[in-house]
């Protein structure tokens, strides 16, 4: 009997403090989990900066694209384009994809090494924090499990924009210093476009090698699957392609709808690659007077008056090849993600 | 704050086929050092990761501080120091950078954190090494380091499972007496998981011997010893010669039978045994007066006479023993 009231008391007591309290404790929770998140982010971020695994890549790929660069520059001048720019729309664009043959174009560069980089930043992401044994100890931390995968795929990302911004303004500047001509505004657009598709692009490799690396406990399994992949779908893949398309082309005396049929389906079965999506996305975000990524008929381009399209329509253009290569990298991260929340963590 | 700091409730995990943790009721109190005992393999760090919310238990629940680890993982793991048998450090950063690391993955605010570190460091013995890379570290100095990381939390509870792996016996003494020190002291609760009988015996409150994922015996190391030997608590050993010597020239020994021929008039006398030279005798209360007086007047000579307490080691085995016939 005694009790009844004393509970209600203290019941009451409790209430009046608790919203304000517990939207503090909320907020504080908030806090502190981002906190933690962000000391994964840095940690991830400076291990990166400092490996030799890094450094080697950058320079790698910091070479190669001036090497690209100076044969674009002497082929544009070779070519006796006149300095004023008029007779060329988009010079400037030309700096990304113009090569004379002897070496590939910026473009070819970054579709080549890009996933290669993304691989190198995410083959260990999970399996060498398990195999030091520090998963367990990161773990029994206040910190929620999803935070270390977050967290590593955001310091390589920050990384990767880092990185391709430098590089893509310095080719930029370095264009502006040799040509003497500034970009305009829409070529400034396409360029930063087309970075932030190369970002998108190495992050599905970086997602997918980190994807390898919470399915294999071994670095070097998770290593050479990846690069496996990469060779496989940038050799392999689009030589098995034109097997299959040799053996059912229907020849040039085929109905337009039986060889428009055997296109579609030639490209339906290419599109399935990422670097393929990532090259229609940049050609046309690079090269204005595209104006289709299937094929065209006669009558389709018959009357057409040959001009760039504005960056909007080149965007809509290549929106279901960017609609596909994002569908990509989220799916990496999700089987990732699921097989990783699930998963047990032992000491070593 | 609840009451208890651990609560563990029918708690079950299977792996296929194999039960790691077999419907295991475990309760331990504020700051109590409790030992969980057994041999490798018997789901001890199972019942951690469970506690932890690392892995999930098949059926029952954990509570930790009251806390649910499978839905609030977060806040369990806020006051709940783990140690594993090997800490895992990253290898190019030093001690301190580890250490200061593992702070800001607990969100501890910076000024404090700096003025605790050299404390901390101080008690777990690591001053003088703090600059220096964790590569270079021995497995000693990386569990104190493991200590250190668990201490800078201010946990209410600490749960160690194997910390004594592979460090060598001044160094296992030294950190056991800081786990008791801070058991004592700060009120902290500590589970410590060992197959070490000794070192379990040397510091804990209450001990649990943990077999095939089931709780065989908890308690104080006295109550246990009552609970297991119920029928023959006591054993008397008694090194006893004949008066002559053989042809050889060595002491001539008696044998078994006749030795229960000696003894036949002693009362509570279960079961003799012959090992190295000394009988055991298991008896169901204090016989050795008996047993000396027996053994004088039949003119045999006596060595040696001992009453055995039962610490750990007897009360291990003999459960052992039983998790074997259980077969």
């Amino acid at each position: 009997m005694n009790e009844q009231p004393l509970q209600n008391k203290e019941n009451r007591k409790e209430g009046r403090h608790s919203p304000a309290l517990r939207w503090l404790e909320g907020v504080k929770n908030k806090n502190t989990v981002k906190n933690s998140f962000n000391a994964i982010v840095d940690k991830e971020l400076s291990d990166h900066v400092r490996s030799w695994r890094f450094v080697i890549l950058v320079s790698i790929i910091v070479l190669t694209c001036f090497g690209s660069i100076y044969t674009a520059l002497s082929t544009i001048s070779s070519e006796g384009i006149n300095a004023s720019g008029t007779g060329e729309p988009f010079l400037f664009l030309k700096l990304y994809t113009l090569s004379d043959g002897t070496l590939p174009s910026f473009i070819v560069f970054i579709s080549f090494l890009g996933p290669l980089l993304g691989i190198s930043l995410g083959f260990d992401a999970i399996n060498s924090e398990q195999n030091r044994g520090t998963l367990s100890h990161i773990l029994a931390q206040p910190i929620h499990r999803d935070s270390i995968l977050n967290a590593k795929f955001v310091a390589a990302l920050k990384l990767i924009s880092i990185m391709f911004f430098v590089l893509g303004f310095l080719v930029m500047g370095f264009g502006m210093l040799t040509t003497g001509i500034p970009p305009t505004a829409e070529e400034f657009w396409r360029i930063v476009f087309f970075i932030l598709l190369s970002i998108l692009y190495v992050a599905f490799w970086l997602n997918l090698s980190i994807l390898f690396s919470v399915l294999f406990r071994q670095p070097a399994t998770s290593a050479l699957v990846g690069i496996g992949f990469w060779l496989f779908t940038t050799i392999f893949y689009p030589m098995i392609v034109d097997v299959i398309s040799n053996a059912l082309d229907p020849g040039r005396y085929a109905s337009p709808a039986q060889i428009l049929a055997f296109q579609k389906f030639r490209l339906g079965l290419l599109h399935v690659l990422p670097s393929q999506l990532f090259n229609e996305v940049t050609s046309s975000l690079l090269v204005p007077s595209i104006r289709s990524l299937g094929p065209l008929t006669m009558q389709q381009t018959q009357g057409a008056i040959p001009g760039p399209l504005p960056l909007g329509q080149s965007i809509l253009i290549s929106w279901p090849q960017l609609t596909g290569l994002i569908a990509a990298t989220v799916l990496c991260f999700v089987i990732g993600y699921v097989s990783f929340m699930r998963r047990e963590v032992r000491a070593r | 704050m609840a009451e208890n700091s651990i609560e563990l409730v029918e708690l079950t995990k299977k792996y296929g086929t194999l039960t790691a943790v077999d419907h295991l009721n475990l309760t331990i109190g504020r700051g109590e050092i409790f030992g969980l005992l057994g041999p490798n393999g018997a789901g001890k760090s199972t019942t951690i990761l469970m506690m932890l919310g690392l892995t999930e238990p098949d059926s029952g629940t954990v509570r930790v501080n009251g806390i649910d680890p499978v839905s609030r993982p977060i806040e369990v793991k806020r006051k709940v120091g783990y140690l594993p048998e090997d800490v895992g450090f990253y290898n190019d950063l030093t001690g301190l950078e580890n250490l200061l690391y593992t702070a800001r993955l607990n969100s501890l605010p910076e000024n404090e954190v700096k003025a605790g570190t050299d404390q901390l460091i101080e008690r777990v013995g690591l001053s003088g090494s703090m600059n220096k890379k964790v590569r270079t570290y021995s497995r000693g100095m990386r569990q104190r380091l493991g200590l250190a990381g668990v201490l800078i939390k201010n946990p209410s509870v600490i749960i160690l499972d194997e910390p004594t792996l592979g460090i060598d016996p001044t160094g296992v003494r030294e950190f056991l007496n800081l786990i008791a020190a801070l058991g004592k002291e700060e009120g902290i609760t500590v589970l410590f998981s060992s197959h070490h009988l000794h070192q379990v015996q040397q510091v804990c409150d209450r001990v649990g011997i943990f077999v095939k994922g089931k709780l065989l015996a908890e308690g104080d190391i006295r109550s246990l010893s009552k609970k297991l030997f119920k029928g023959t608590p006591y054993i008397i050993e008694a090194g006893v010669d004949t008066e002559g010597v053989n042809s050889k020239g060595q002491p001539q020994m008696l044998s078994v039978g006749a030795m229960k021929e000696i003894v036949k008039e002693v009362e509570g006398i279960e079961n003799i045994t012959l090992e190295k030279n000394v009988f055991s005798f298991e008896c169901t209360h204090d016989a050795s007066r008996e047993i000396a007086r027996a053994v004088l007047e039949s003119g045999a000579e006596l060595r040696l006479l001992n009453r055995r307490e039962f610490g750990l080691d007897e009360i291990y085995y003999r459960y052992f023993e039983g998790g074997n016939q259980n077969e």
